[in-house]
């Protein structure tokens, strides 16, 4: 579900060729395409061939192969669209609040005096929380906040307040949101941390030399520097709740979520023969993605003017 | 069946899937049917859906480890027999099948299910379910369970199905089972919380669940001290898994010779000692020759005969549980 981090940096990598060494231009030219090989092949298999075959069996009939627009008509009937909605909605919530939260937690480990030990154990930490999802994260909460829950009990025994007796739940789109706090603070706090490490001491150092306040460096300085790295890092959020599938199923099955509704439609035991129903929603993701990504593209290009 | 049987042991092999060992006994008629005959089973996907088995079927076509068998929901027997995915095969005990859960042609038949109970633990719970009529009682306040959502899983689905005919619904009208169940939800009874099954009912969280009786006796009753099975008074309904032989199996006589072992007395009272009510029980019960101490382990079934939604009415009920659940419930 999360774990793409790394590969947002992959292709930058790949594009710096080697040194030259007697070689002939042209030869390294080709050299160096060949690296960036195994990473076309990786992005071809993964990525186009699947959202190919996603974008054409959307329009077929799930038996026949016939063409068809009944997928589509389906799939925007229904729960669907609602579902498409809720998404969205809980992914947006989900990567701009743990994104202000982390690029917070990142700017203060990152500013501390004598922190690299501090540094160390919140990168190391947030390695392993980012990474803890599914079924065991929703049963981690259930364990501590549900009503037998462990946390619930201390709070009960120390403030006679039981917390599900009024209006607590883990059940719900707010639970369900506040459950992936948990993964998405540590993966911002983890692909924020190098674009705030990249801000050089010494602009901050010129610009208060120039009379600069620190709102004003901000404002000019560290802030359009850092808005593109920080818009990139809320899309990897923003993609790792759409994405999320487990978590909200195992805690609300209630709730109409296009993820859980393609797995309905894909892998349950009870809708047979819709298979291409869910392709349509899937398409529906890709486009979402999609759109989001155009807008990060022209909102980057426009705040990349001032590192030109 | 001698002819059978030899065609088989020279096949050597037989490709099951989806079949964990600890349902239903699996593990122990798998463990018999290769001491018995000496064939060997590939169980590919243990923990996998009956979507799949269908997926792999259709993908795997040609390779030598294709599924010979399924064990199918019983929509997915149907959606695969008008796909031509099946050879039809009628063991020896066929006439022991009832008419209703089995295809005529032999594409596919019932093989082992149960009811939809109800599951509680007594220790946390009072005072003790009855029927659906009775779980909304306040004081079952955030106790009560699916073992997951309708729209995914046969299980949940068929509790929607129960649900509606206690509450004046019927096969054809699965309506009244998604309204009680938001009601369930509105009134704080019911949780929708889903982490795979027994989890929060092992841990206390959620000490009811509906589910099926024979699911509760085999996966709740050995974790949980004193778990007790109800079927509610107010709705019997019952669904079976189905058998097929695919078309394409590589080892067509294998699989044959699986299905004739699975519906002799011997298979039929292994299910039963895995708490999966075989099809051909009552020609059993009144042969004499059922396990009875395994049978004793599930709570007595209803009197009378059940009846089973036909496929357009599993068809059309399905499709209102997968547009309203979240809708209504949510």
């Amino acid at each position: 579900m999360t774990g793409s981090a790394a590969q947002a940096v992959a292709p930058e990598a790949l594009t710096s060729g080697a040194r030259p060494s007697g070689v002939s231009t042209s030869l390294r030219r080709s050299l160096r395409w060949l690296g960036v090989v195994p990473f076309g092949v990786y992005v071809a298999l993964g990525l186009i061939v699947p959202t190919i075959a996603i974008a054409i069996g959307a329009f077929q009939n799930t038996d026949t192969g016939a063409w068809t627009l009944d997928n589509i008509k389906l799939a925007t009937g229904g729960d669907y669209l609602p579902g498409l909605r809720n998404s969205v909605l809980l992914s947006i919530a989900s990567a701009v609040v743990p994104g202000i939260f982390g690029l917070l937690i990142a700017y203060a480990i990152h500013t501390a005096k004598r922190g690299k030990l501090l540094r160390q154990i919140v990168v190391t930490a947030s390695g392993v929380f980012a990474n803890f999802g599914g079924v065991p994260l929703a049963f981690l909460f259930i364990a501590t906040l549900s009503t037998t829950g462990v946390v619930t009990g201390w709070i009960t025994d120390l403030t006679h307040f039981k917390i599900w007796n009024h209006g607590f739940t883990l059940y719900d789109p707010l639970g369900i949101f506040v459950v992936y706090m948990y993964f998405q603070i540590p993966l911002m706090v983890l692909v924020i941390l190098p674009a705030l490490e990249g801000l050089r001491p010494a602009w901050r150092e010129a610009a208060h030399n120039m009379g600069a306040r620190t709102w004003q460096y901000w404002r000019y300085v560290g802030g359009p520097v850092l808005f593109p790295a920080f818009l990139g890092c809320v899309l990897l959020l923003f993609g790792s709740a759409f994405s999320a599938y487990a978590t909200a199923e195992a805690l609300d099955n209630t709730i109409a979520l296009t993820p859980i509704q393609i797995g309905a439609l894909e892998n349950g035991n009870v809708l047979a023969g819709q298979e291409h129903t869910g392709y349509a929603l899937g398409l529906f993701m890709v486009v979402i993605i999609a759109v989001v990504m155009i807008i990060y593209t022209i909102l980057q290009r426009r705040a990349a003017r001032w590192l030109r | 069946m001698n002819a059978l049987v030899a065609a088989a042991k020279k096949e050597g092999q037989l490709n099951v899937i989806t079949l964990p060992a600890t349902w239903a006994n699996y593990g122990t008629i798998m463990k018999d049917f290769t001491a018995k005959y000496g064939i060997k089973i590939t169980d590919a996907n243990p923990e996998g859906s009956s979507g799949q088995e269908i997926a792999a079927v259709e993908s795997l076509k040609g390779q030598s480890r294709a599924p010979d068998v399924v064990d199918v929901g019983s929509a997915f027997a149907v959606e695969g027999a008008n796909d031509h995915l099946w050879a039809p095969y009628k063991v020896a005990t066929w006439n022991d099948i009832p008419a209703d859960a089995k295809d005529a042609n032999g594409d596919w038949y019932g093989d082992y299910g149960g009811y939809v109970a109800i599951g509680y633990n007594p220790a946390k719970v009072h005072p003790a379910p009855t029927s659906f009529a009775s779980l909304t009682n306040p004081a079952y306040k955030n106790m009560i369970v699916l073992n997951n959502s309708p729209t995914t899983a046969s299980a949940a689905f068929s509790a929607v199905y129960a649900a509606a005919l206690a509450n004046g619904g019927s096969l054809s009208n699965i309506d009244p089972g998604i309204k009680y169940f938001a009601h369930l939800k509105a009134i704080g009874n019911f949780v929708p919380t889903s982490t795979g099954g027994i989890t929060t009912v092992q841990n206390g969280t959620t000490p009811i669940i509906i589910w099926w009786d024979y699911l509760l006796a085999s996966e709740v009753v050995p974790v949980v001290k004193g778990f007790k099975i109800v079927i509610p008074s107010d709705a019997s309904y019952a669904a079976y898994y189905d058998q097929a032989i695919s078309a394409t199996a590589p080892d067509p006589a294998a699989a044959r010779l699986w299905e004739e072992y699975l519906y002799s007395t011997t298979g039929q009272n292994l299910w039963l000692e895995g708490f999966a009510r075989p099809i051909e029980l009552p020609t059993l019960s009144a042969a004499g020759t059922v396990n009875k101490a395994a049978l004793a382990a599930l709570p007595p079934a209803p009197s009378g005969t059940v009846t089973f939604p036909t496929e357009a009415q599993q068809n059309a009920a399905e499709a209102v549980v997968s547009a309203n659940w979240t809708k209504q419930v949510g």
